[in-house]
């Protein structure tokens, strides 16, 4: 029974957080290595575009409730999705057009480009707080619970609860969905065939015929689309504020380089793996622990390894180690 | 046209435009921008001692200027007696055991043979470690953070004379320069970036959570100064007198007094690290670090430690940062750690290097005073020309005071604006290199 209880307040707190969290940082570290594959620079600009295709997002949002629609009992945000899918699209075509095209014609070095992307970074940071402010602002709404605390304990008679949230089941469904829409166009199409062999060699697939720019074109597509979908997500699980999007770059980043760079499914094997040391180095274990171990044993203290505050640490730590030990990262990613 | 009447003419168009604010705004503020001006400079020296010089692409620099605040505390602040005897030394012997335990597993790693064995050795000495760590860490924390929260709660500093924070704050920053240049200059430029990032945000996230070390987001504020105080000038019957001499009231003419005291303390660290920077670039040393930067695998056929002046460099740019960033607390006067910004303290800095012209010192001095007069003069631009946007507009039209509310947000928005066209139509930036 103990077990049962330490099981349940273990993936309340620990394994159904974790899951949302690596869902989202796949997603965002997707998007960095798709980029990173095909364009072959980091780019700074990534949490920003998160953070504007979340605004959009936001924005539609409002209008659709202004309107009087909503989607039933999921968030009305996933009816703005496409819209704002569309916007972020049209966005990173214009940034790519008058910015990177530029850089790309002129095979520059590809730190010009990652400077490039610093500039990108501040225009669309401006833009963001420009259009909605730096502040808080709250867009989900639906039920707020698939399973809430008291339902479960009702349901089971456990004295411990699980809740889930909608928007953590619905993060892991649309991320599922993402994923295998990413893959089947990778593997099965022409042009994410093209995308593929345009990444592993580029003067080989310019030589069979490929052309780059509709393979550029595709990527700014599909990462726009995968960026906003993170900053969606993530906007309704946690809250939407600019400045938190600019600070996810971090882990985005970290997720993509332990997977290893230019691999898409180490940025997934890699999200999950920062989003579950995060979670799990700055939880208090008290609670599983007192479950488990006999009541002599029981912990005074908290038993948390670190203070929330320093989740960035846990990802950089991580980050360190694995570039330390395996430099390509977990999957074998390309270095340039 | 020569290059030095070139650089001539530039400077004093950015000299032209702080007389400017003085005349149109207040000498307070122009006098602001100029300390400002001079701080921003340093820094942009460093950055350009780093990427300039060497290619390294540090996004880390925040983390450099903040542990310069941070020196300005620890040493400047009289010591809290109390606390030391609450838990200063048990606070200290945790530190000891952290670093001794991190030592330890380096050993290890070093010393046994590869293969499982070594795993374990290394995990079993953090895990118990990090344990023995906490253990003593914990209590000691818990007793100085007790002592007097609202005014003291932490372990104080030296008592020494503010001034010995400058090159302390140097000191530390080369210190966690070495370290995080030892494990990630090895990597690859991406990496470099990524690691350097992190590396800023945790020394953020220590010195916002370790209330003991120096307040947290309590903040320090009243930190000794190096000049007079304006309260005392006021005061004085001389400098009063003077100041009628002058023609001004006694109340504006202590506070550009004090300011211009700093301006000057400030120009001369500024000219002597300039110096310092020139002599080093025309030096063999610079050159070599030239070699090195535009091709690393030619530098090192010729039989360069291209890994070592890496590192070499890395902590010299570094440590130059951490002066400008104990400069800046020692100005304000306090220090504030939820005040540090990466947009601000690093990405801003860079676009000083870039417009300046990175690889150039002078350069990257115009790039430090340039942009960070449109850093401040963004702002009342932004909403002049708003207010001229929006003129045609109904009073209460939405939009209207959106869109004025919003004017703030345009200096990023400007200062991407400023980057990438320099990038795109002058890459090597006002002042090319040589």
């Amino acid at each position: 029974m103990d077990v049962l209880n330490a099981i349940i307040v273990l993936s309340n707190f620990v394994l159904i957080p974790a899951l949302a969290y690596g869902s989202q940082l796949a997603l965002g570290a997707l998007g960095v290595t798709l980029i990173y594959g095909i364009l072959r620079f980091s780019n700074f600009a990534h949490g920003d575009t998160m953070a504007f295709g979340a605004m959009v997002a936001v924005l539609v949002t409002w209008l659709l409730q202004g309107m009087g629609v909503n989607f039933g009992p999921l968030p009305t945000a996933l009816l703005a999705l496409p819209f704002a899918i569309m916007g972020t699209m049209a966005l990173v075509l214009v940034t790519d057009r008058l910015v990177y095209r530029f850089y790309r014609k002129q095979k520059a070095k590809p730190v010009i480009l990652v400077i490039v992307s610093m500039g990108v970074m501040f225009i669309l940071n401006g833009l963001v707080r420009f259009i909605i402010g730096p502040n808080d602002q709250k867009f989900a709404d639906g039920e707020r619970f698939i399973v809430s605390v008291r339902e479960f304990k009702a349901m089971t008679g456990l004295p411990e609860g699980l809740a889930i949230k909608t928007t953590q089941g619905l993060t892991v469904v649309v991320a599922v969905i993402c994923v295998a829409l990413l893959f089947w166009f990778l593997n099965r199409t022409r042009t994410g065939k093209s995308m593929r062999a345009y990444s592993d060699n580029e003067d080989l697939a310019l030589l069979s015929g490929i052309n780059p720019e509709r393979v550029v074109m595709y990527t700014w597509l599909i990462v726009a689309a995968l960026a906003t979908v993170a900053g969606v997500l993530y906007g309704l699980d946690k809250t939407f504020k600019p400045f938190v999007y600019f600070q996810l770059l971090l882990p985005v980043f970290a997720s993509a380089i332990v997977g290893g760079l230019g691999s898409p499914i180490g940025a997934i094997a890699g999200g999950f793996v920062i989003a579950f040391s995060e979670v799990t180095i700055t939880y208090a274990w008290k609670k599983v622990l007192k479950y488990l171990l006999p009541d002599s044993l029981e912990p005074s203290s908290l038993v948390q390894l670190l203070s929330t505050d320093y989740k960035f640490a846990v990802s950089f730590v991580i980050l360190i180690v694995v570039l330390l030990f395996k430099p390509t990262g977990l999957f074998k990613g390309k270095s340039v | 046209m020569s290059d030095f009447t070139r650089n001539a003419l530039m400077f004093a168009a950015l000299g032209g435009l702080i007389l400017l604010t003085g005349t149109m705004q207040s000498w307070n503020s122009a006098i602001l921008i100029l300390n400002m001006g001079l701080i921003s400079a340093i820094m942009a020296l460093g950055v350009n001692l780093q990427w300039g010089f060497a290619g390294l692409f540090n996004v880390g620099v925040m983390g450099f200027v903040a542990l310069g605040g941070l020196a300005v505390a620890l040493v400047s602040i009289d010591p809290v007696g109390e606390a030391w005897n609450a838990g200063g030394t048990r606070i200290v012997i945790a530190l000891l055991a952290g670093a001794g335990t991190i030592v330890a597993a380096v050993i290890s790693y070093q010393r046994v043979a590869k293969g499982l064995n070594r795993t374990l050795v290394m995990l079993s000495i953090l895990i118990i470690g990090f344990t023995v760590y906490r253990t003593i860490l914990d209590p000691g924390v818990s007793a100085v953070e007790a002592v007097n929260p609202a005014a003291t709660g932490f372990l104080g500093g030296l008592g020494l004379p503010v001034i010995v924070a400058w090159p302390v704050g140097g000191l530390l920053a080369a210190g966690a320069a070495w370290l995080i240049g030892k494990t990630a200059l090895g990597l690859r430029s991406d990496y470099l970036a990524i690691a350097t990032l992190g590396i800023a945000e945790i020394i953020i996230a220590v010195m916002k959570n370790e209330d003991w070390l120096a307040r947290g987001v309590k903040n320090v504020v009243g930190l000794p100064r190096p000049v007079p105080y304006e309260i005392n000038l006021q005061k004085s019957a001389s400098f009063v007198e003077r100041a009628e001499s002058w023609g001004t009231d006694p109340v504006t003419a202590s506070t550009i007094f004090v300011k211009l005291n700093y301006s000057l303390l400030f120009a001369v660290v500024l000219v002597v690290i300039f110096l310092m920077a020139q002599a080093a670039l025309k030096s063999p040393w610079g050159r070599m670090m030239r070699a090195i930067r535009d091709n690393e695998v030619a530098a090192e056929a010729m039989g360069k430690d291209v890994t070592r002046r890496h590192l070499q460099i890395f902590v010299l740019g570094s440590a130059i940062c951490g002066v400008a960033g104990a400069m800046m607390t020692t100005l304000d006067g306090q220090l504030t750690p939820g005040t540090y910004q990466p947009l601000r303290f690093t990405f801003l800095i860079w676009v000083m290097v870039i417009v300046g012209g990175s690889g150039n010192n002078l350069g990257a001095v115009l790039g430090g005073f340039l942009i960070w007069f449109f850093w401040v003069q963004v702002e009342p631009i932004g909403l002049w020309l708003m207010q001229l946007v929006t003129s045609g507009m109904a009073e209460d039209n939405g939009l209207r005071s959106h869109l004025i509310n919003s004017a703030a947000h345009m200096r990023l928005l400007t200062m991407g604006v400023i980057l990438l066209l320099v990038l795109r139509f002058s890459p090597r930036g006002l002042i090319p290199e040589r």
